[in-house]
């Protein structure tokens, strides 16, 4: 059973083609990598998945349901939520406010709502807070609430935007890059607490990332792409092997000498 | 030294000594403005004591009490001692004025995070909402000859004068919105002196604003009879409107709307991917914004009983954008100070300075040419103030601060309950 599903997909930009007629399925509830050189098209494609990018060709189903041509907020509310390569927070909000704004869309609350100060919004906006620390714990943020996000360091950053992500209770989680910049401790805490999240929550969990170990340890399906084509796809076993992905990573020389991508 | 370390601790620690020093300050500057005919300097120190108050330790509720007691009993009784009764009223309505429409602004640059350098636009279109139908000018375009309408619509009118800037807060915003930053701070620019040049034409081929002409002799509002003409009864009805404008700002600030609008302004891409509708959300801080100061415009077109285009020039937008800088973006208590300032700056400060040195001159103890008479150098003096709040508090004079919330409310209090499984992961990353 695939949650979500690419057919063919393309995005140009002027000459360049930056993901060229892409095709995959990406399985219900499970993790799945995005792997690539650098220029690969791994990001390209990521925004387009949620919307940031409208593709110049193919087709995005979620759930069998098309999402092209959908702005990022409505992608967002059909169960899509995603974190950043280079680190996107609120960073004058406090922690606790960055994920509340993750729960955007399934807050009620309105103008008229906040300006009569009902009960109902009062109710709402406690519980939104109640389960925001919740989410806080989950990640292991609980500590700094109230700190400003921008005070935090990269890896609990990194984290932070994971629990703004949940918050929107997706049924995709996409991660880009969640272990760039972390220290080896950092990155095995966010290994389980990848695997933590795909297990607990059930949610499918797309990845990109250049850390081979943790993608190899993860991914039940990698998804290769090279100058914006697909060049390989397949379980970590068969990926670890293919000769096209070697020759990508290290060159031809290397598929020659039969090295394989750790 | 070390004594007045103590004495400051006291004062940090203590309570009733907090009391006690804003009670004799507020008597002291009470009893001053009460008996001294006119003075400028103990009307801005009984101004003064609602700053003090905000940094005392009290609660928020007995702040607010304390504060009512001295914007609606003390402040009006103290100055009406004098001759100098509505002058004084006069400087604290305009205050009031610009309080409420910097507020407005704040929502759109501080929360939202969007330069908007036409926002007297705004009052204009409160000011000449009310102007058109408060006087015979109505009467050009609509027949029946049901013009001017009485001072007891001036209630009603307030509401549709906010609600007509704010519509056009939404009008500016569908098309404006595209764009962003700098550019956004040249086309409001723009907008905002089409709308003073639009009111300044508007004459033919229907003479609908009176063009340069100008309105007067705009209706006073009526309230069951009573006319409001002088300053010191317009003080209460600024006052009404400034605490219902406080208290939305303060309830949005904290609500769902008000974290949309600085996650906006925070990070756009990161805010849409989270499901906030950008232009949606911009919009609504424009439309509520424009509305605040719409109201205002209504009630300033009342007091003045006549408006004409040159009194929403661009110098009026920048003056409570300076405001708003000055005091510190997004931080309400930051910008009401700021509007304060900037006005009593502009109201007291200066034409005190320029009647001094103009005596001085007369007695021929120094000679000022007329050239540098500090009122004329209104615009140096804004300048030489933003360049020193921007090396010396970058964040404005009461930096906007997050509220810290308590334990218990986001624990739940004793009793926890957990949908998502909450063992937290082993090792914990530590904050710089």
């Amino acid at each position: 059973m695939s949650i979500l599903k690419v057919n063919r997909l393309t995005k140009r930009f002027g000459g360049l083609t930056a993901v060229s007629g892409v095709d995959f399925e990406f399985p219900q509830g499970q993790i799945s990598a995005v792997i690539g050189p650098n220029g690969a098209g791994k990001t390209t494609f990521f925004n387009m998945i949620t919307g940031i990018y409208v593709p110049d060709e193919g087709q995005i189903e979620l759930d069998g349901e098309s999402i092209v041509n959908v702005k990022p907020d409505r992608i967002t509310g059909k169960g899509i939520a995603r974190t950043f390569q280079n680190i996107r927070l609120f960073g004058s909000m406090t922690v606790l406010e960055n994920v509340q704004v993750g729960m955007h869309i399934h807050l009620k609350t309105g103008v008229i709502g906040t300006l009569l100060n009902l009960p109902r919004v009062r109710h709402e906006e406690h519980t939104s807070q109640q389960e925001a620390y919740r989410l806080l714990e989950y990640v292991g943020l609980e500590e700094w609430y109230n700190a400003e996000a921008s005070s935090l360091s990269y890896g609990a950053q990194r984290r932070l935007e994971i629990a703004r992500a949940l918050a929107a209770r997706p049924k995709v989680l996409l991660l880009d890059e969640p272990a760039a910049g972390m220290n080896p401790r950092e990155t095995v805490d966010l290994t389980a607490l990848i695997r933590r999240i795909q297990q607990e929550l059930n949610i499918s969990i797309i990845l990109i990332e250049h850390d081979m170990k943790l993608v190899m340890e993860l991914s039940h399906h990698i998804l290769v792409l090279d100058h914006g084509v697909k060049i390989a796809e397949g379980d970590p076993q068969n990926i670890r092997s293919n000769p096209k992905v070697i020759e990508a990573y290290l060159g031809k020389s290397a598929v020659e000498e039969g090295v394989v991508v750790e | 030294m070390s004594k007045l370390d103590n004495m400051r601790h006291t004062l940090r620690e203590n309570k009733l000594a907090q009391i006690i020093l804003l009670v004799l300050f507020t008597l002291v500057t009470a009893a001053a403005v009460y008996l001294m005919e006119r003075s400028v300097t103990a009307f801005l120190l009984l101004l003064a004591s609602l700053l003090l108050l905000y940094y005392t330790s009290f609660t928020n509720g007995i702040k607010w009490i304390i504060a009512l007691v001295l914007l609606l009993v003390v402040i009006p009784f103290a100055s009406s001692g004098g001759t100098s009764y509505d002058s004084y009223m006069e400087v604290a309505t305009q205050c009031g004025i610009y309080v409420a429409m910097a507020l407005g602004l704040n929502i759109v640059v501080g929360f939202a995070g969007l330069l908007d350098m036409g926002f007297v636009a705004f009052f204009a279109v409160g000011a000449y909402t009310y102007g058109i139908f408060a006087t015979d000018q109505a009467n050009n375009f609509i027949s029946g000859d049901l013009f001017p309408l009485s001072g007891g619509t001036f209630w009603i009118f307030i509401l549709i004068g906010g609600f007509m800037a704010g519509i056009f807060g939404i009008l500016l915003g569908l098309p404006v919105l595209r764009v962003k930053g700098d550019y956004l701070a040249i086309v409001t620019l723009g907008f905002g002196e089409i709308i003073r040049i639009i009111f300044n034409n508007l004459e033919k081929p229907v003479n609908i604003t009176n063009g340069a002409m100008g309105l007067s002799s705009i209706q006073p509002p009526d309230l069951f009879g009573f006319d409001f003409t002088f300053p010191h009864q317009y003080y209460f009805i600024v006052i009404a409107i400034l605490l219902v404008v406080i208290f939305a700002v303060r309830r949005l600030e904290h609500s769902r709307l008000g974290r949309s609008w600085k996650a906006v302004r925070e990070n756009e891409i990161a805010a849409q991917s989270m499901g906030i509708p950008l232009i949606r959300t911009k919009l609504i801080a424009f439309a509520i914004g424009a509305s605040f100061s719409g109201m205002m415009g209504v009630v300033f077109a009342a007091k003045q009983t006549f408006i004409d285009p040159t009194s929403f020039t661009l110098i009026e937008s920048t003056t409570i954008l300076v405001m708003v800088v000055l005091g510190g973006m997004g931080s309400v208590p930051g910008v009401i100070l700021g509007a304060s300032l900037v006005t009593i700056l502009n109201l007291q400060v200066l034409t005190e300075l320029t009647n001094w040195l103009n005596q001085l001159s007369m007695q021929g103890i120094i000679e000022v040419p007329n050239a540098l008479s500090p009122s004329k150098m209104q615009r140096f003096i804004f300048g030489m103030i933003l360049i020193l709040v921007a090396i010396f508090r970058p964040n404005g004079l009461i930096a906007a601060k997050n509220r810290k919330i308590p334990k218990e409310v986001v624990t739940g209090g004793p009793h926890q309950h957990h949908e998502v499984p909450a063992a937290p992961i082993s090792a914990k990353t530590s904050p710089e």
